[in-house]
């Protein structure tokens, strides 16, 4: 067969001298697919509105039932935590619930899955629902019998009288059938002391098949038909493209042709290995660009960034003033925090179908339904006319590749007619994804003469929220295309604090631009935050000669963190300590304490970091992490400590040396070697006491955790050393540098 | 079209490849259709690739499939099965010592090669031998005592 080229978008002069590189339109010498492999369920219209029981619930002839959730597990466990919420709820055996994930033709819209908020609000509408089916299926039984609902009851899916007798199956009672009802937000929720599934670590499903290759994630997914393809990505971020030419491609068996749109290139092959080698056999030539800033002089070019606008997050008193009482002692800081990239370990994938009008993707997106906005706005279709099925892919904490993957495999059916698997290669997902902000902070604290905080003023320097900076579709970006943009929220979040000093200031001062599209990267904002806050809360315990935790206790007027920091304490045989004693030896060690009330409002999570500094190399070791974790009601305390576990293992890579390197044009940090991550030998020991509130909300888990371990770690290395670490990653340079100012 | 033949599992298995160089990754998830083995980097920087070659841990995206022609491959599939689960699968089952899980193959491969050689590891032995396989979620704390729990699973089994 002949190679095809599809493309629009390129110059006249440009299109002269692709002709003379061969390259002409041709037609395609792939048939359509027959049909869909597996995984197109052909499921009847179904509904998704957010206010009816039959968006979350179905229970079918044989009393199974299925859970549609919005919320997808991203590798977190919220799929068995859904279904405990479900089964408990509606007092079925939890191995008759099957729970189906973020499908925009059948799942409702529960918001993107990120924040931690999957079971705080995506799993309370699940039990919401279950509670309103459950309630309406007991007032039909006790209408019909004409008997008091109270002397029903439910157990393993059937309603019984109380005092034994003829009993209803939700089998019998539902069977298939739509509930038809409108979620009761008043629908009485089950006592938690008659629980027997929520708050249990009943083992996850997916592990058996993950642990024996059965699994299939999002990259092993394939349909009838289905070609691969490789976008070939510009040289420098922004680059034009100039010219191209395949001819050396054109003698790889199995090369279909290229694609290009705009700025947008891919080839595609019939195989995976021929698409990869087709990418590289391509010869592009793009326009300069040179748009980066210096990564040397990263902070000076944040300070020099325009301000949108400036708004105070958190006011109490006057600060100002109290800044300049007579015998004020003012205490300062400034603290930075790196970018940071999501490094999933399989890059992005997706799958993409165009037919007769209509586009099926299949994505690791944790955001389906915005996935689903982005696309059709691109390639200008009706929403109802595109579909987005989520399929577990690689670990992605946030937006990574994911939905660009998506929105190329989507560009690329939709152009060719092909069914098209998109899989990103390594310096794709490192040098395209979406990246953590850097995040820059200036702390000023006053002190009297007694040794009391009178004042607290925090500002911080980060990327404006909607709609001045937004995260598109790469394909759309570069194809130049319509775009739906989304935008990256609450990162001011946490800069707020929760201590009860007199005059507390706290401002974001909004920038009018960032280098990279700026992600939820776990624990966005929050975790630079609390960095910054933590970190000075100790240098101000520091500066009065108090104990760390003496000193948070002294200025928490909250009886459950209280609680939380004293069961932390006993966790971690915490000892007083108000100076770093002085230490001989090569190898230094200390401890670290830190405390957030996520967002001001929800979690609570206290940590102690113990950490080794070798004074010769510079290097930090995190031996131990011990965490104090109160999310109100747990749901499954195994998958809640794998989740905390998770995020301090991460969270110390960060920490410790994580820092995405770049030159103007793009990023250099595209792989393994350039964005190292921490191994084996490097990971600390994790020791938790989880607090479990049943009858309290059930409160997000996981970001929290993340959001207090950079800073237990400076402030370790500050008890070991003396030297306050104030930017992140603490790399052995610039421990190397600390220790020679302490 | 180069036919290539090997041991695949147990099993006789080949392909016919029109590049012998194909990193051998391709050929078993593209040609034999098989999930274990992932596409992590295709730099042998990260694991998640890994199977036995000889039994010898490989990095499958980094070896040319021509280079195990006649030889013997075996895959986190045939590790062991879901009826007769290896000890390290059953221990990643029993301490739920997986999050996305996508790094597992690679964990699973890398520490029953060094179980084969080394029968009674410490921790840091453990965190020695997969020092070179990258976990993104932080499952590495798990991942340690499951295979702390297969390597003495393994040493009660051998006993008489």
């Amino acid at each position: 067969m002949t190679p095809f080229t599809s493309g629009r978008g390129l110059s006249e002069s440009r299109r002269a001298f692709l002709k003379t590189g061969g390259a002409l339109v041709v037609s395609f010498a792939v048939e359509p697919p027959a049909g869909v492999a597996a995984a197109a369920p052909s499921a009847p219209p179904k509904t998704v509105a957010t206010d009816q029981v039959d968006a979350f619930l179905a229970i079918d002839a044989r009393g199974l039932v299925t859970v549609y959730s919005g919320k997808v597990d991203l590798g977190t466990g919220v799929q068995i935590a859904m279904a405990q919420i479900a089964a408990e709820e509606l007092s079925v055996p939890l191995e008759r619930v099957t729970v189906i994930q973020g499908d925009t033709m059948l799942t409702p819209d529960q918001g993107v899955t990120f924040g931690s908020l999957s079971i705080q609000n995506g799993g309370m509408q699940i039990r919401q629902a279950a509670a309103t089916a459950r309630e309406a299926l007991l007032w039909q039984v006790a209408v019909d019998q004409g008997v008091a609902k109270e002397t029903l009851t439910v157990k393993d899916g059937v309603i019984v009288p109380r005092s034994g007798g003829r009993s209803w199956s939700y089998a019998q009672l539902v069977g298939g059938r739509n509930f038809q009802l409108k979620l009761d937000a008043r629908a009485p929720l089950k006592d938690p002391k008659d629980y027997t599934i929520v708050g249990t670590p009943v083992a996850r499903p997916d592990i058996p098949d993950k642990v024996s290759g059965r699994f299939t994630y999002m990259q092993d997914f394939k349909i009838n038909g289905m070609v691969h393809a490789r976008v070939i990505r510009p040289r420098a971020m922004k680059a034009a493209l100039l010219a191209w030419n395949d001819v050396e491609a054109r003698k790889i068996p199995g090369y279909l042709g290229i694609v290009y749109k705009g700025n947008f290139l891919a080839v595609l092959a019939r195989r995976e290995w021929a698409a990869i080698k087709a990418s590289r056999a391509v010869a592009t030539t793009w326009s300069d660009w040179q748009g980066l800033p210096d990564k040397t002089k990263l902070w000076e070019y944040v300070r020099s960034v325009k301000i949108n606008k400036d708004e105070d997050l958190q006011k109490v008193g006057n600060s100002a003033e109290a800044m300049k009482a007579p015998r004020a002692r003012i205490v300062s800081a400034s603290y930075d925090f790196a970018i940071h990239t999501h490094g999933s370990i399989g890059p992005s994938c997706a799958v993409a179908q165009y037919k007769d009008g209509k586009l099926t993707v299949w994505s690791a997106s944790q955001a389906t339904h915005l996935l689903r906005k982005q696309l059709s706005n691109m390639l200008d279709l009706r929403p109802e006319d595109v579909r987005c099925i989520y399929i577990e892919g690689s670990g992605c904490y946030g937006r990574n590749g994911h939905e660009d993957a998506a929105a190329d495999a989507a560009l690329l059916a939709k152009e060719t007619g092909l069914p098209v698997r998109v899989q990103w290669m390594r310096e794709d997902e490192h040098g395209w994804d979406p990246k953590g902000p850097p995040s820059l902070y200036d702390l000023r604290a006053a002190i009297d003469d007694k040794g009391g905080v009178t004042a607290w003023e925090s500002e911080v320097l980060i990327p404006d929220r909607p709609k001045e900076i937004a995260v598109p579709l790469l394909a759309a970006e570069l194809a130049g295309l319509l775009r739906e943009d989304a935008h990256p929220g609450n990162i001011q979040q946490s800069l707020a604090i929760p201590y009860t000093f007199p005059n507390i200031r706290a401002t974001a001062h909004w920038l009018a631009e960032t280098p990279f599209r700026p992600s939820w990267i776990r624990t966005p904002g929050r975790m630079q935050n609390t960095f910054a806050n933590e970190s000075f809360v100790d240098e101000l315990a520091a500066a009065v000669g108090a104990d760390p935790l003496e000193f948070r206790l002294r200025h928490l007027n909250d009886p459950r963190g209280a609680e939380l920091l004293q069961r932390l304490a006993r966790l971690s045989g915490w000892k007083p300590r108000s100076a770093p004693p002085r230490q001989s030896g090569d190898v230094m060690k200390g401890r670290g304490l830190s405390y957030v009330r996520y967002e001001l409002a929800r979690t609570y999570v206290g940590a102690v970091a113990d950490v080794e500094v070798d004074r010769r190399t510079g290097k930090v070791r995190v031996s131990q992490f011990y965490v104090a974790h109160d999310c109100g009601q747990i749901i499954n305390p195994d998958g809640l400590r794998n989740q905390i576990e998770g995020n301090v293992v991460q969270t110390t890579s960060r920490t410790l040396i994580e820092d995405l390197h770049f030159d103007r044009s793009r990023v250099t940090s595209l792989d393994w070697e350039t964005y190292p991550i921490l191994k084996f030998p490097d990971v600390p020991e994790v020791v938790i006491d989880l607090i479990d509130r049943p009858t309290e909300k059930p409160w997000g888990a996981g970001e929290p955790t993340s959001a207090v371990v950079p800073s237990a770690i400076a402030n370790a290395i500050f008890d070991a050393t003396g030297a306050r670490l104030r930017s992140v990653p603490f790399v052995p340079a610039k421990v190397l540098a600390a220790l020679e100012k302490a | 079209m180069k036919l290539i033949a090997f041991n695949l599992n147990g099993k006789p298995a080949s392909i016919s490849a029109d590049d012998p160089q194909m990193p051998l990754l391709y050929a078993l998830r593209d040609d034999l259709g098989l999930h274990g083995p992932r596409f992590g980097c295709g730099l042998g920087q990260c694991g998640a690739c890994t199977v036995h070659v000889d039994g010898q841990a490989v990095r499958s995206c980094s070896v040319p499939v021509s280079a195990v022609a006649g030889r013997k491959i075996v895959t986190l599939e045939g590790l062991g099965t879901p009826g007769r689960p290896h000890p390290l699968q059953r221990a990643f089952i029993a301490e739920q010592a997986v999050q996305c899980g996508y790094c597992i193959n690679g964990m699973i491969m890398q520490a029953a090669a060094f179980l084969q050689t080394t029968r009674n590891p410490t921790e840091e032995e453990i965190r020695a031998a997969l020092a070179e396989n990258l976990c993104r979620c932080g499952t590495h704390v798990r991942i340690v005592r499951a295979v702390k729990r297969a390597a003495e699973t393994m040493a009660r089994e051998r006993r008489p």
